[in-house]
């Protein structure tokens, strides 16, 4: 089968953009490398939706920045998708920073962010009393807001599949070639044919690019580290925190997340080697519990749930990369998605759509239905009486499974009979937000494991023709080759 | 709303001890709350010996020990009622209970008073902080003793044990008898953390390398775990530079501390004790908030589970008593005046070079007792017959001679079941009594090898020399 219309890549960017091709009348299919969507920078970064004073003006990433920032709150909203507009602020430690704040501010009135303020230190204080002492005034975004980032991303894959997309997972590009008005996508999952190809690789943009033509751009991976604590500091702040960037380079973030967390970070390394090298390191730990300290005081890092680290996609080039490929009609790419990324995300799908129009891509409206919602549960977010009323309709909402984050048994269900199944502990993770809390899986493990096998033996395998070993064998933490257990050399099947 | 004088959150030894001593000492509508499909809370995953001896005056398998307790309950105390499979949302200052279950939905209770029993968890890998990737492979040794006990699941062939916590020592050693090489324990400490019975019988006994001052400083691996880094660490702990090594590796387990659960004792406004983790609690073992009482793991945590039904049985018969009105309490006893709980001490270990008896004549081995867990340190002339000293029982010196004469062991492990419907469950089992030291894998292959037909009781010998520690 030929579909109209390739996506690579199935980060927020891809995901955007396969989600604002929901109304139109063309088949569309979805690829990406790993075993589920929002594997690379998606599933790892700030979760910030910045307000847009940052990049330069005239940019078009000033205005997808500003203009995603204004479309996020319906889109989640639609979507189920925890999102909250907490407002940011940044902050300066000196006379001289005030410039930088002031820099910040006219830059971002040029952007068009709405009702910027600079705060002075008793303002600052009465809005977050818990900021560090050395902090004279700050910069005050209102409409900075926190996002979950990989459930964004994977609400807006399983609209898009809810409604006749197709998406493959563990389909790594190997090569792109054009058939008179047809392009061949060779991967590891065979081929695929489609008269119009989208690239959104994330920090493989250039080498993908690369597969059709020389890029005129070089992807920079610049890996971040983060910690993750507990929701007993998660109250410390109520606003995005962040540093005016000064000689010693960025400053971090501190920052309430959606899920009651407080986040830290990130650093700032360029991957010279393995451009997916996820590690973490205690000098870069140690970096950010440093220059963290400046902004609030007295975070306790023993309550520490995990650390992390995401690569970012910097580039050589000065803004975003969206663009029909100079010289190849019919592919076009979403390259260089840096920082704001994530906050530009919800426009860069329309930004594309209307890319594809203007380049004579025919988009016609579906005349079938269509909807571009969906409804999801989050039990931990409902009132009391909202939760009897679940429980009395479904009695699986009425079993804890990980009891620190309060998810029941029925969101885990939902989870594992969602458009897009997940095949591991971390895609469970994604969708019912399982083993994000203090104990991370060390209780709810064992009990997911069982229902994840109980599924994969009622069902076929989602992900191909090839039905699972129904066995414990299969079970993955996260990406192929994850297992998480080993056959028992003691003993002898019967 | 329905309403209980008493009401015991968690189903542990903590709790059903709690609910028993509640009942034997006048309150008769009590009610226990657990979250799991059964009692016994986290002893039903420690297959292993050495608990009851304080309590029930016989060495006893986990399973074993929370199965005399639920009998202990169900025999003196059986009007207690019990909630299984339940979970409590929230517990208000004013002793609202938000609680929820399949059955019977969102439901609130109303307490007289409250006994919090709900245990403690272990510190994940982020407590630690330990950089590097995050492959499969890294987890806590409690959760692998859930996998490989309860649902029978191999997690590694080749561990490394990060801190010698009790739970760790006994998963080395668990691992060692399913087949899977345990190359070193690691303590940051420069004393073990666990009970010194249980580096003897856990560690020793498999010649598994302790290695004390040093840490894991990173982890490799991106799918599933390739190896580790280990430093010494300085009197800070802080790894020395230069003093890196590597450790090839599929698994790490993680055994590193316990901490208190009082997520739901926040939320009730309990004031908590930074240095247990618990919250405060008077001589009564009444917290900050009057009516609401704490006992087990939740309040500090504990060695022995035998210790832990002792406090529970103090802390039933007190909220009786507050029930009664027997006893008026202000929150601020708690605080004012806190009870204290006793630190375990630690003694460094000391390095042992061959010695001779006085006259020189004969050898001297010098060993850990591993009859309770007290631990004796205990010395042997190796004479004819052997003349042991250090021991403060007579059990000890039966142990010290059997040690250098015919060494015994208990084994413990897990067993196949196959159930009417034809799926294959798990059960424990220990030997009938101690078999020689050198038999222990032999035993055990006998037991992997084998599939019992369900239904089987606790006590039933399931194979000559072989008897089930928890029923199908």
């Amino acid at each position: 089968m030929k579909y109209d219309i390739v996506i690579v890549g199935a980060g927020v960017v891809g995901t955007s953009i396969a989600y604002s091709l929901i109304p139109y009348d063309v088949s569309v299919l979805l690829l990406d490398k790993n075993n589920d969507v929002a594997m690379g920078a998606t599933r790892a970064n700030s979760a910030i939706i910045h307000a847009g004073y940052d990049p330069r003006p005239g940019t078009l990433m000033a205005r997808l920045n500003v203009e995603g920032n204004r479309l996020c709150e319906k889109l989640c909203s639609d979507l189920s998708v925890p999102f909250k507009r907490c407002g940011s602020l940044v902050l300066a430690f000196s006379e001289e920073e005030k410039s930088t704040l002031q820099e910040l501010f006219e830059r971002g009135v040029k952007n068009g962010v709405p009702d910027l303020r600079i705060l002075d230190a008793a303002e600052l204080r009465k809005l977050e009393p818990e900021i560090g002492e050395e902090a004279v005034a700050a910069l005050y975004a209102p409409s900075a807001g926190i996002v979950n980032p990989w459930e964004l991303c994977l609400a807006q894959a399983e609209v898009f599949v809810r409604n006749g997309g197709i998406f493959e997972s563990n389909a790594e590009v190997t090569g792109i070639v054009q058939e008179k008005d047809t392009y061949i996508i060779e991967t590891s999952k065979g081929t695929f044919e489609a008269s119009i190809v989208i690239l959104a690789c994330g920090i493989q943009a250039d080498t993908v690019h690369g597969l059709i033509a020389k890029p005129d751009f070089q992807i920079v991976p610049t890996r971040g580290e983060y910690f993750l604590l507990d929701k007993s500091e998660g109250g410390k702040v109520s606003h995005v925190i962040f540093q005016c960037p000064n000689e010693l380079g960025k400053g971090v973030l501190v920052a309430p997340t959606v899920h009651g967390n407080m986040i830290c970070g990130p650093t700032s390394e360029v991957l010279k080697e393995d451009i997916e090298d996820t590690a973490t390191t205690s000098a870069k730990l140690a970096e950010i519990k440093s220059k963290a300290a400046r902004s609030v005081g007295n975070i306790s890092w023993r309550d520490n749930v995990r650390n992390f680290s995401g690569i970012r996609a910097n580039s050589t080039a000065d803004d975003f990369i969206i663009r029909e490929i100079p010289g190849n009609k019919g592919i076009f790419e979403a390259a260089g998605i840096k920082s704001p990324g994530l906050a530009s995300s919800p426009a860069i799908g329309p930004y594309m759509v209307e890319l594809l129009k203007s380049n004579g891509v025919v988009l016609t409206e579906k005349k079938v239905g269509y909807d571009m919602t969906r409804k999801k549960i989050h039990f931990r977010d409902m009132s009391n009486e909202e939760r009897a009323k679940l429980v009395a309709s479904d009695p699986a909402y009425g079993r804890i499974v990980c009891r620190c984050e309060g998810v029941t048994e029925g969101e885990i269900r939902d989870a594992l009979e969602s458009p897009i199944p997940p095949c591991s502990l971390d895609a469970v993770k994604r969708r019912a937000g399982t083993g994000m809390g203090r104990c991370q899986g060390g209780f709810c493990g064992p009990r997911i494991v069982e229902m994840m096998i109980a599924q994969s033996e009622s069902s076929a395998c989602p992900c191909g023709s090839k039905k699972l070993p129904p066995t414990y064998l299969s079970i993955l933490q996260d990406a192929e080759g994850s297992n998480l257990f080993f056959t028992r050399q003691t003993e002898v099947e019967s | 709303m329905r309403s209980y004088d008493i009401v015991v959150i968690g189903g542990g030894p903590a709790g059903l001890a709690a609910a028993k001593s509640a009942y034997e000492n006048g309150c008769h509508s009590v009610l226990l709350i657990e979250r799991e499909t059964r009692l016994g809370g986290i002893l039903n995953q420690c297959i292993h010996n050495g608990f009851g001896l304080a309590h029930f005056g016989e060495e006893l398998t986990g399973p074993e020990y929370a199965y005399r307790a639920m009998v202990e309950l169900q025999e003196t105390a059986s009007g207690v009622e019990i909630l299984l499979d339940t979970f409590v949302m929230e517990i208000t200052p004013d002793k609202t209970i938000y609680a929820m279950n399949k059955k019977d939905g969102y439901f609130e209770i109303s307490a007289k008073a409250i006994i919090l029993a709900m245990g403690c968890r272990e510190k994940a890998r982020g407590a630690l902080a330990i950089p590097g990737t995050r492959p499969a492979g890294v987890m806590t040794a409690g959760l692998a003793q859930h996998y490989v006990n309860i649902d029978g699941y191999m997690v590694g062939r080749k561990v490394v044990i990060l801190g010698s916590g009790d739970i760790g020592l006994i998963m080395a050693r668990r691992m060692v008898l399913e087949g899977a090489r345990v190359l070193a324990c690691i303590e940051i400490a420069p004393q073990p953390g666990g009970l010194a019975r249980n580096i003897t019988q856990c560690l020793e006994d498999y010649g598994i390398p302790l290695y004390l001052r040093q840490t894991v400083t990173a982890i490799h691996g991106k799918e599933r775990l390739t190896g580790i880094t280990v430093s010494e660490v300085d009197e800070n702990y802080t790894p020395i530079p230069g003093t890196e090594r590597e450790i090839e590796c599929d698994t790490l387990l993680l055994s590193c501390g316990l901490i208190p659960e009082n997520e739901l004792s926040r939320k009730a406004g309990l004031v908590i004790d930074p240095k247990t983790g618990g919250p405060f609690a008077s001589g009564s073992l009444e917290t900050s908030v009057p009516g609401i009482f704490a006992c087990g793991n939740v309040l500090h945590v504990h060695d022995l589970a035998d210790n832990v039904t002792k406090e529970a049985i103090e802390a039933g018969r007190a909220a009786a008593l507050f029930v009664g009105g027997e006893k008026k309490t202000t929150s601020k006893e708690a605080i004012d005046n806190p009870k204290v709980f006793p630190r375990k001490v630690v003694k460094p270990v000391e390095e042992t070079k061959p010695e001779t008896s006085d006259d020189g004549a004969y050898g001297v081995r010098r060993m850990t007792c591993i009859i309770c867990p007290r631990g004796c340190q205990l010395s042997v002339v190796l004479s004819d017959p052997p003349v042991v000293s250090g021991n403060s029982c007579p059990r000890g010196e039966e142990y010290a001679i059997a040690e250098v004469t015919h060494p015994m062991r208990t084994l413990t492990t897990t067993i196949r079941v196959r159930y009417e419907d034809g799926h294959i469950g798990r059960i424990s089992v220990k030997s009938k009594g101690e078999i020689p030291k050198e038999k222990l894998f032999e035993l055990a292959a006998k037991i992997h090898h084998t599939i019992l037909d369900a239904p089987v009781q606790v006590g039933d010998e399931v194979l000559p020399g072989v008897l089930a520690t928890s029923a199908t």
